[in-house]
């Protein structure tokens, strides 16, 4: 659908605020008592945050939970049956405060899900999911959406996105139905456009993305790899605070005679990841996990699935205990 | 700290080590481990009140032992690690050369493990003072509140194991977590498990803590995981009077034991 | 709460506590029926995180017991285990998980009446105590976060 612009008042956008929180999930963004940023589910709108640049975990979890149970089953003699998941108990969730990286995630992550065969359970989340974005009026050195194709006010992935002027109201673009769908349900609160600019920030552009996919097709057996990596301890916090790190591990748990099988978020990371049952090991070392991720991301994500596995939010610099920075590796891989 | 670099230079220069294990700045002015094989690149060590990571846990990396003698730029944690390390037979003391830095950042002369077991006995030992008070308040919190407390924070817990993977005493190439006969720690993160799970790794680290709080600075959520086992760090010198990390021949608390212990608790 | 029956489990070691509970069975003792018993080789093979199953699988009170100390049928596995309790008692006071009921005893193959009693005393404290609810809750909140997916 055409794109429509409005203005929204800063009162409005509390009474809009408030109207969806009281008929429905919204998942927003909080500081919380140890001043980290964390999603919650329907805060008080005076609680919900408008000045973060990153919260500590990624927005991923309301389509890719860090536990998900895929099926319950119970063993009668040689008899099994299985209960499936009810999908339809999938509530509407309103995803409110999320920055154009972490949205434009969604949209990665479904080129993964739903690559060949579609992930029902992603799929459905994402179908119940209602994004309202928020552009980025801050950023920090870790930043880098400019790199990977993206702006502090990209469009990609949300249904409504909003961009704050001086004067404290806010541009509104309504960009998909899902977005109408939200207009309409108080469409007084949404009046028409002024010249006003909004407030911006500029996020310098470090890499050039089309480059460093090129550089990869030739660099697998680089010695940059083991040169850059010896300090990564090979813990899973990039993948985990990733918004497109979509690993899941399956496992079953059974008790007695009953059980279930659930999936749950995996990294790349571990040495666990790829160990093979007779021992042998294919990523053997450190080094191996770290190519494998830079790779999957800006090489094999752009042949295989169209899409670059990365939204250059800068989690996993940010939270890396030992300050292995993907934008810098990146910039340095292009060079070499 | 030039002398740092010099003595780093001249150990690479004369072949003494292959690599120094130290600090370099990023690009975001975080301080970082360095891994120096050049002598000329020695000029980008660093050190002053940024370098906190314990890096002893790049002792026992396979890819770094690979490049062989190593040199380590070593606070007083990194050496209690190492006396450690020697102690449970996971690194040979000839393999290492130690750059000692005193507390206030002074290169010290440390000819051998000797020296080095010299310099921690005259240390303070216990937990660092930032935590000491932490720990005093919050041992006065009543048990309802204390489990409250740590429900609410482990509940955050995502089970990456960075608080595992940051400590050089977590070194088992497969810990209990990767073991599924039996399923002690269940695989996903769910606030039973989360607390199990640090039951689980305070338990196998008491003892054997030497209190740098790498695992709760590694932490990506922000849990202070550290102050579980510094805890068991006061009350291991409390019940048996040992510190750990003190000699290269000492043995692990939990693996021995006196006739004599004492407790109040046994009927 | 009168109808509460605490579910007691205890973790005993094979030569002296568990010879001790037999013995208050043959010398016709009568004592609580809660507990259930489990028996190992020794109290050193009694890892913590069994402690922490049981409570996480229902157990409202939990019993570990072996032999006298310098009576070990290993020599020193009761040692270690004291050990190891102590540290695990601090750590689980520092948690906030509930140690009165948890009863730490030296029963030996002769103290046939000393067993029934450690028993009788913990059934009757863990009757005053009350199921285990803020573990319980623990585990099923655990649970629902899960189910809260579907």
């Amino acid at each position: 659908m055409e794109t429509t612009r409005k203005l929204i008042r800063k009162q409005s956008l509390e009474k809009l605020y408030n109207i969806l929180s009281t008929t429905r999930k919204v998942y927003a963004p909080v500081i919380a008592s140890d001043k980290q940023v964390e999603y919650k589910y329907n805060p008080a709108f005076t609680d919900v945050t408008f000045d973060h640049i990153r919260s500590t975990l990624s927005v991923k979890n309301v389509v890719f939970p860090k536990v998900e149970n895929l099926f319950y089953y119970t063993n009668k003699q040689t008899e099994s049956t299985i209960t499936d998941i009810d999908l339809n108990k999938i509530q509407d969730v309103v995803l409110w405060g999320a920055h154009p990286c972490d949205n434009a995630a969604f949209d990665t992550l479904r080129s993964i899900f739903c690559w060949d065969i579609t992930d029902e359970f992603f799929a459905k989340r994402l179908e119940k999911l209602v994004v309202i974005g928020f552009s980025c009026h801050l950023s920090d050195e870790y930043c880098f959406c400019t790199s990977v194709g993206l702006t502090p006010n990209s469009t990609k992935g949300s249904d409504i996105l909003l961009s704050r002027l001086k004067n404290g109201d806010y541009h509104a673009e309504i960009l998909t139905e899902k977005g109408n769908a939200i207009v309409s349900i108080s469409p007084e609160l949404f009046e028409s456009v002024t010249n006003e600019e909004a407030e911006i920030t500029s996020v310098k552009q470090k890499f050039n993305h089309e480059q460093v996919t090129a550089k990869l097709a030739t660099a697998f057996e680089n010695p940059f790899w083991v040169a850059n990596s010896l300090r990564c301890i090979g813990c899973g916090a990039c993948a985990y605070v990733c918004p497109t790190c979509a690993c899941f591990d399956i496992q079953d748990e059974a008790s007695g005679k009953e059980g279930k099988r659930y999936r749950s978020w995996d990294s790349c990371g571990f040495g666990l990841f790829t160990l093979h049952t007779s021992g042998h090991n294919p990523r053997n070392v450190q080094s191996q996990r770290w190519r494998q991720r830079i790779m999957h991301k800006f090489s094999y994500m752009p042949e295989r699935n169209n899409s670059l596995g990365c939204v250059g939010c800068g989690r996993c610099s940010s939270g890396c205990p030992v300050d292995m920075n993907i934008a810098e590796q990146l910039e340095a891989l292009q060079n070499i | 700290m030039t002398s740092l670099i010099i003595r780093a230079k001249e150990l690479l220069e004369n072949k003494t080590v292959q690599v120094v294990i130290g600090y370099e700045a990023g690009p975001t002015g975080v301080a970082r481990p360095a891994f120096i094989t050049d002598p000329a690149k020695a000029e980008s060590l660093i050190y002053d009140e940024r370098c906190v990571q314990n890096l002893a846990v790049y002792l026992t990396k396979r890819e770094v032992k690979n490049i062989g003698k190593m040199a380590i730029v070593a606070t007083l944690p990194v050496m209690r690690s190492i006396m450690m390390l020697i102690s449970e037979q996971q690194l040979f003391a000839d393999n290492i050369v130690v750059l000692g830095i005193s507390a206030d950042g002074k290169l010290l002369d440390i000819a051998d493990n000797k020296v080095m077991q010299g310099y921690i006995e005259k240390s303070d030992l216990s937990n660092p003072e930032k935590y000491k008070g932490l720990l005093t308040e919050f041992n006065k919190l009543s048990p309802e509140e204390k489990f409250l407390y740590w429900q609410k924070e482990l509940s955050k817990c995502i089970k990456c194991y960075a608080c595992r993977q940051a400590c050089p005493m977590c070194y088992c190439t497969r810990c209990t977590v990767e073991v599924n006969q039996p399923q002690w720690i269940p695989v996903k993160a769910n606030t039973h498990g989360n607390m199990e799970w640090h039951i689980l790794r305070a338990m196998h680290l008491a003892g054997r803590c030497i209190s740098c709080g790498e695992c709760g600075r590694a932490c990506p959520v922000g849990i202070p995981c550290h102050l579980l086992t510094m805890h068991l760090t006061d009350q291991v010198y409390n019940y048996f009077k040992v510190y750990a990390g003190t000699s290269e021949k000492m043995s692990s608390v939990l693996s021995t034991y006196e006739p004599n212990d004492k407790e109040s608790f046994i009927i | 709460m009168s109808d509460f029956e605490p579910k007691v489990v205890a973790f005993v070691c094979n030569w002296c506590t568990y010879a001790g509970a037999d013995l208050t069975g043959t010398s016709r003792i009568k004592y609580a029926s809660n507990v259930k018993i489990i028996r190992f080789p020794c109290t050193g093979r009694i890892d913590f995180m069994l402690l922490l199953k049981a409570f996480a699988n229902g157990a409202d009170g939990i019993i570990v017991s072996g032999c006298h100390p310098n009576d070990c049928h290993y020599t020193s596995g009761n040692f270690h285990a004291k050990r190891r309790w102590i540290m695990f008692k601090e750590l689980m006071d520092f948690m906030g998980v509930d140690m009165n009921r948890v009863t730490f005893s030296w029963v030996s193959a002769a103290e046939g009446a000393k067993w029934a009693d450690v028993v009788n005393t913990t059934v009757t404290k863990i009757r005053e105590l009350g199921p285990y609810v803020s573990y319980k809750e623990l585990v099923n909140k655990s649970v629902e976060e899960e189910v809260k997916n579907d």
